[in-house]
């Protein structure tokens, strides 16, 4: 025994464990728990159907209760395991009167037992109700929801790449006079966060016709400090020369630009599409501001509707939240290298 | 891996190839009318003008905008009233009693925010920084436990709202599992401080990963060679972490608290989804009281947003000069290495 745990415990190099090694045990232990805990137990809780959602304490796997058809009974009746003076069954009740109930034997239909509802418990086993997930699309506007985030998001990131892309490439490849001026005023703005501009913002938006339009929730995101930032370092990495060759081949500017300092720039571009991508997907005070009407809500913004309604109904709830969420997994999942290497290299997010 | 980037490169490049194509005859043609400077302009003109009406323009009118009153939604349609606005949310006739300010949910707001920032961004530094020097020990399986971390940091604040709420129901889970271990449980999200501390704990789960993950770069940065030499002077490793690693480490964290601080004064979303501002005024930020005044309320008062809003942008500022001091600093730095 204690040399299995001592098997367990050694370390390369043959130390000892100091209280370090300890916390950093410890630290990571708790971490998995803590960190994937919470999305894990959204995803288990979001198969439950109302009554297990409204148990307590609530059990670990969703489950479903099970029926019998039985000979004589129009509908599915269900099953109960039940244990009292006469030793353990299984029943299926017929309808309940009080504390008792009345039940019969699958097996054996004619004749009705009385049994006490403290002596039966039901019998269940693991079943996953995915008509939490059928129905918001079907009877709610969630299909419309997610038709309007992916709108969103797709056509946001699309603008962002081209407008931020060639802005970076003129202030990065030309000199003009109030270059640096454009240069500067971009980085002041950099960090001013919508929430100082909302009330302004929002009368501008109306002026031009855009509350309610999922337009207004794109536009003022696309024009981001941040990409035209982030591009034009980068393009000031690509040297001058290759340009110059282009313009002894005739190449037009416009060429230039996307047949030449795009395809280079293709790494900062598919950092800035990524987080692109995640933000709008994620975006929420600006379109609860600019969507009031349900038909132009976006995810998010269906998402709080329904969460602050009187009547939480928490399996649509909880079953959206997971849909919600499957696109940034995805992302997070397939291009976490490209995240991790952005923000560890310029602070983005 | 290398098929799913490429399939989603060519999703996202598709359209923009075709657009390039279509345009390339009509803008030789303007080039060759405007010179190079017709095309600087044209490169230009998107992105500038976007940015001008949707983040430059906002700003300019917010300050007009915060010296006006009325319910009007237009800027020449609304009367000047100086510095009312201003004067309305700052006074108070007694101030060391805030129910006796004239807008006390401005100052209730005020004090949360501040109670939040100091306490939230305290916690979020530590935590980050003991993440930072473990995921830095040379651990296996290091993509993974940085994954671990980072995970949440993607996640909508909404989505992040949401599932805390459901684990702190009044029925949730963690009070099951307080039930569970002997104990009463606990309404989380209906009491002042447990909410309170619900809404600091919940955007330190979800924007740990961020802040650590800055700082690991910071520490894989530091040379190696630094701890071999204290290593064989025979170091105590206390005296390691405060001579060697927090001070090349120093750069790093000033950026990372200057943007925790500049993320907590905003705090909104999470918080917002989480206990929506209660109970009562218990988690009213300045961000949900700029939005409610502003939008939400049924008497809408959008001057006095702007000017609330204002307040909180000269907060930033100050911040974000700070931060851009801080990078320049960094920069000569490592100009003189």
């Amino acid at each position: 025994m204690s040399r299995a745990l001592a098997f367990l415990t050694r370390r390369k190099g043959g130390d000892a464990w100091d209280w370090t090694d300890v916390f950093t045990f410890l630290w990571l232990g708790s971490a998995v728990f803590i960190m994937f805990g919470p999305a894990l137990w959204l995803v288990l809780s979001s198969f439950k159907s109302p009554a297990q959602l409204a148990e307590f304490p609530p059990t670990l796997l969703p489950y479903e209760a099970q029926t019998v058809v039985v000979e004589g009974f129009d509908r599915p009746l269900p099953l109960f395991s039940v244990t009292d003076e006469a030793g353990t069954r299984t029943l299926a009740e017929v309808r309940r009167v009080g504390t008792v109930a009345q039940m019969v034997d699958p097996e054996n239909p004619g004749e009705v037992q009385r049994v006490n509802i403290a002596n039966r418990t039901p019998v269940r086993e693991v079943g996953f109700s995915w008509g939490n997930y059928l129905d918001p699309f079907l009877r709610f506007d969630f299909l419309n929801y997610t038709k309007n985030s992916i709108f969103v998001t797709g056509v946001a990131t699309l603008i962002t790449l081209l407008t931020n892309s060639m802005a970076a490439f003129a202030l990065s490849k030309y000199e003009f006079r109030g270059r640096g001026f454009v240069v500067v005023l971009i980085i002041a703005t950099l960090m001013i966060p919508l929430s100082v501009i909302l009330v302004p913002l929002y009368s501008i938006v109306s002026g031009v016709g855009l509350i309610n339009s999922l337009w207004g929730v794109i536009l003022p995101t696309v024009a981001t400090p941040t990409g035209v930032f982030l591009l034009r370092q980068y393009m000031l990495t690509i040297p001058d020369e290759l340009l110059e060759a282009a313009r002894m081949d005739h190449a037009s500017e416009w060429q230039i630009y996307w047949r030449i300092v795009l395809p280079l720039t293709a790494p900062a571009l598919a950092v800035l599409a990524i987080f692109s991508v995640v933000w709008r997907w994620n975006d929420f005070l600006w379109p609860l501001i600019v969507l009031s009407r349900q038909e132009v809500y976006t995810l998010q913004v269906g998402l709080n509707a329904y969460a602050g309604e009187l009547n939480v109904q928490w399996h649509y709830l909880l079953a959206m939240t997971v849909i919600t969420m499957i696109p940034v997994v995805l992302v997070f999942i397939f291009l976490q290298r490209f995240i991790t290497a952005g923000i560890a290299g310029t602070g983005l997010k | 891996m290398t098929g799913v980037k490429g399939m989603l490169g060519a999703v996202v490049t598709a359209p923009l190839v075709a657009l390039a194509r279509v345009l390339e005859v009509p803008l030789r043609l303007w080039q060759r009318l405007t010179g190079q400077g017709g095309m600087v302009a044209f490169f230009l003109l998107p992105n500038m003008a976007i940015f001008t009406l949707f983040v430059l323009l906002p700003l300019v009118i917010n300050i007009a905008y915060s010296m006006t009153t009325g319910a009007a939604l237009f800027l020449p349609e609304r009367t000047y009233v100086g510095a009312a606005q201003y004067e309305r949310l700052l006074r108070c006739t007694d101030y060391t009693n805030l129910m006796t300010c004239q807008e006390d949910q401005f100052w209730i707001a005020l004090r949360n925010t501040g109670t939040f920032v100091v306490l939230q961004v305290t916690l979020l530094i530590v935590a980050a920084t003991i993440t930072a020097l473990i995921l830095n020990r040379a651990l296996r399986a290091l993509s993974f436990w940085r994954a671990v971390f980072f995970f949440p940091v993607l996640l909508s604040p909404v989505v992040v709202g949401l599932i805390w709420r459901w684990i702190l129901d009044r029925n949730g889970v963690l009070n099951a599992a307080l039930v569970g271990m002997g104990m009463d449980p606990v309404n989380w999200l209906l009491e002042r401080n447990y909410a309170f501390s619900a809404a600091i704990g919940v955007t330190i789960w979800a924007h740990l990963g961020f802040f650590a993950l800055i700082l690991l770069a910071g520490l894989q940065a530091i040379p190696r060679d630094l701890y071999e030499a204290a290593e064989m002077d025979g170091t105590k490793p206390a005296r390691v972490f405060w001579r060697i690693t927090l001070p090349l480490l120093m750069p790093n964290m000033l950026v990372v608290i200057v943007l925790a601080l500049i993320r907590a004064v905003q705090v909104f979303d999470e918080a917002y989804v989480l206990t929506g501002g209660g109970p009562g005024t218990a988690t009213l930020f300045l961000t949900q009281y700029i939005y409610e005044v502003g939008f939400a309320s049924l008497l809408k008062n959008p001057g006095l947003a702007a000017a609330a809003s204002i307040l909180m942008g000269g907060v930033l500022i100050v911040l974000t000069l700070l931060q851009l001091a801080l990078g320049k600093r960094n920069e000569r730095k490592g100009r003189l290495k």
